[in-house]
């Protein structure tokens, strides 16, 4: 699917994994790294909406494991966030944090990606005077890298 | 009768239906009858007849974990919600 195929001014649902990048204002990023750091060393977890006008809400769900190496998204914060994604017909974006390791899918991260419209965010603390978050599209096990713009 | 609220990512597989309607007094019967009627469905949500480790079921928004699983009742004009797990890790 190209990037020109992305309808972003009629009623149609923004599907983030049509997006040739992903445009997060600086307040957002800055509240991704927030939300990273707030239950250091354990990784946190949420989803991003993505509105046609660009705008982004921020959905923290709970990491139900409370691990440094694993996340699972706490079923009912789940369902009532995604449902406010359908409902507003916001784009998708699946966010969690690696606290010690690079913004790069790991083997678990691809082998439970179960979104294919999704983008799959990743902030990374591995260098703690320089997070950064990456983006990926995780599809029957492919993962493309989508650029991500701050500002 | 029970209604279940398909997500959008398994819309596909009920011919984008978001709400389908189908018999049943436990979640296991509910989930026979809507896989029968959306064969693409099954191999998404069960395994060997079982809701799969990584979909999360839920009626009237209570997890069936904490109920009696499959087994959990459906009372009449329930709502049955899937929603398939998000997860993942460092390792």
């Amino acid at each position: 699917m190209s990037a020109a195929s992305v309808d972003t001014t009629g009623e149609r649902p923004v599907v983030a994994a049509h997006l040739d990048a992903l445009r997060l204002p600086q307040d957002v990023f800055d509240a991704l790294v927030a939300h990273a750091w707030s239950d250091f060393p354990y990784e946190v977890c949420g989803l991003l909406g993505l509105q046609r006008d660009g705008r982004v809400e921020v959905i923290p769900v709970a990491n139900a494991e409370r691990s440094m190496r694993y996340y699972v998204m706490d079923s009912r914060e789940l369902l009532r966030a995604m449902r406010r994604i359908e409902d507003e017909e916001l784009g998708l974006v699946i966010y969690h944090s690696h606290t010690h390791t690079q913004a790069y899918p790991s083997a678990t991260d691809i082998r439970h990606a179960a979104y294919p419209d999704a983008l799959y965010a990743i902030v990374t603390l591995e260098d703690h005077d320089a997070p950064a978050v990456r983006a990926y599209t995780i599809r029957a096990g492919a993962v493309v890298e989508v650029p991500v713009v701050v500002g | 009768m029970a209604v279940v609220r398909i997500p959008t990512v398994l819309r596909p597989h009920t011919g984008g239906e978001a709400r389908v309607e189908v018999d049943g007094a436990t979640v296991g019967e509910v989930l026979t009858a809507l896989v029968a009627d959306n064969p693409a469905l099954a191999e998404r949500l069960l395994e060997d007849g079982k809701v799969r480790g990584y979909v999360n079921v839920f009626v009237d928004d209570e997890d069936i974990r904490y109920l009696d699983g499959e087994g959990t009742a459906v009372p009449a004009g329930a709502e049955i919600s899937i929603m398939p797990a998000v997860a993942g890790g460092a390792r």
